[in-house]
């Protein structure tokens, strides 16, 4: 698959794609209320805290929900199709947007355990987080 | 406090859908839909003094004064509303909050879209943007939505529709039969797109997958269009000589853009608009006559029937194969056929959900009218059911 790219990102963001080049997915934690967010925000989004650090995900995760695009959703991926869009819950808690790759879509299911796995790095210097089966 | 009695609609127009509007301009479709609507309610020009639009492409700014403009009005109370399918039913209540604060007493609501083909420009291809469809957009979506493909609203309903099978029981025939009696309807509606175009169940489980488990017969086609309605004051609904559709209640939530970060795909911001609509209105549900529900996708009406109270959580498969759903039937939905059978013209799309009501509630029906019709349910979704906004329409104050 080649995906469309996230873009010019944020002052807010950047350390996040910075670290998918060395292979990490950082999520946020507020130091208030101690719950962990993602994407990343200037303030935590249960609380409004602004006191928040970065913490790595481990990269353990369940299918949340998915659905199986037969059309291209993006012109980048015309010719990929059949491929699978995905929300997975981290253990961490939050929910992310992703594929599900390295294995047949119809094999995906609700629940089912995945894991991180990082495309490779591109041009912009960032790679995106998909996931597979574990 | 309540928007009950405080607004009724007494215009109303709509334009037939189109598939293409080459060379009219949104603003020349707000133009003509809007001025409809002020004749049907048998106002003149200088009774308007209050408009409310939406943002679109070609004109994403200053919208409201660019058509006070065109179409010659002159206003006290002029705003937008950016709500997505929520837009039309969101701007009903706005309208009759802004008169309850004595700043309007005839508001012109009204929404247009038109539909480009598209056709290649000569000359060397524009760079598509680093983020290709989300290039220009600087909000999350584009950095964490786009590279992934969900975008669109096909994948995102699809993903909702999936978890809903996983935790609940539905089948693919009780989804597909709303299409079906929606279809129905819309075979008493010469304006709907799909008019005189039958289906059955059959055929809408054997058109084409698009995203797992959404068949292409459960998703709505896009249209150019356009309607528009006219909000006004108790007093001046009195004086009018024409049949009212009084607005009793109305209720509104927004929890998120993009699904992946809702608080809950089941527990969707329906509930606490519908609940807030009926409470408002002091209806119970079972004296609404008329569901006008969105309806980008079948799965939407089914959800909707749950959150908004007309069955309980996971018994909308069920109450679907237990109810007609047609205009004669005993649970009427989408009397005008819905957007999937209408087609969706852009936010005229959701609005239509809000002209059928009123003209359902205004006894002007036709050959669809809904027989003793007292209370008609209005649900407006934006998004990826990110926006709700319910209403209550009644033929009394
Ligand atoms: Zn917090």
């Amino acid at each position: 698959m080649s995906h469309p790219r996230p873009g010019r990102a944020s002052v807010v963001t950047r350390p996040f794609w910075e670290a998918t080049a060395e292979g990490r997915f950082l999520i946020q934690r507020c130091g208030a209320c101690h719950k962990a967010a993602f994407y990343p925000r200037p303030a935590c989004p249960h609380c409004g805290s602004a006191e928040l650090g970065w913490e790595d995900a481990c990269g353990a995760a369940t299918v949340h929900t998915f659905s199986i695009a037969r059309r291209p959703t993006h012109p980048k991926f015309t010719g990929d199709e059949p491929y699978v869009v995905a929300i997975v819950e981290l253990a961490e808690g939050p929910h992310v947007t992703t594929n599900i790759v390295e294995c047949d879509p119809d094999d995906v299911w609700i629940g089912m355990p995945v894991e991180l796995v990082f495309d490779e790095v591109g041009d912009d210097g960032y790679a995106l987080a998909l996931f597979r089966p574990t | 406090m309540s928007v009950r009695g405080t607004a009724a609609v007494v215009g109303v127009a709509e334009l037939k859908p189109t598939r293409w509007t080459d060379n009219v301009s949104t603003i020349d479709l707000f133009t003509q839909v809007g001025l409809a609507a002020i004749a049907d309610a048998g106002l003149e020009l200088s009774d308007i003094d209050g408009l409310v639009a939406h943002p679109m492409a070609g004109v994403p700014m200053l919208v409201p004064s660019t058509l006070i403009e065109s179409m010659g009005l002159r206003c006290s109370f002029a705003s937008t509303v950016d709500l997505g399918g929520a837009t039309g039913a969101a701007m009903v209540w706005r309208a009759a909050a802004a008169i309850a604060a004595g700043q309007a007493n005839a508001v012109l609501c009204v929404t247009a879209a038109r539909r480009q083909r598209r056709i290649e420009a000569p000359g060397p291809k524009r760079p598509s943007g680093s983020g290709g469809v989300g290039g220009k957009d600087t909000s999350a979506w584009a950095e964490f939505e786009v590279p992934y493909g969900n975008v669109g609203a096909n994948i995102g309903y699809a993903m909702i529709a999936q978890r809903y099978l996983h935790e609940h029981r539905a089948t693919p025939e009780q989804l597909a039969k709303i299409a079906v009696h929606q279809r129905d309807n819309a075979c008493v509606n010469p304006d709907a797109w799909f008019y005189g175009e039958r289906i059955t169940v059959d055929d809408v489980l054997n058109s084409p997958m698009v995203a797992d488990p959404l068949h292409l017969l459960e998703i709505v086609m896009p249209s150019g269009g356009g309607a528009a309605l006219v909000v006004v004051s108790p007093e001046l609904a009195r004086k009018l000589d024409r049949p009212k559709a009084w607005l009793l209640g109305a209720g509104e939530c927004t929890t998120h853009k993009t699904i992946t970060y809702a608080p809950s795909l089941m527990d969707t911001a329906i509930k606490p608009a519908a609940d807030r609509a009926f409470a408002q209105a002091g209806v119970t549900r079972d004296q609404i006559g008329l569901a006008s529900l969105y309806d980008c996708y079948t799965i939407t009406v089914l959800v909707t029937l749950e959150e908004a109270g007309f069955c309980v959580r996971g018994g909308g498969g069920r109450f679907v194969e237990e109810h007609d759903l047609r205009f004669n039937g005993d649970f009427p939905l989408n009397t005008h056929g819905g957007q999937l059978s209408f087609s969706q013209p852009g936010l005229a799309g959701g609005m239509s959900h809000v002209t059928e009501a009123v003209r359902q509630v205004q006894q002007r029906g036709g050959e669809r009218q809904v027989k003793d019709l007292s209370f008609a349910f209005v649900n407006g979704n934006g998004g990826i059911m990110s926006e709700e906004c319910a209403l209550i329409l009644g033929v009394e104050p």
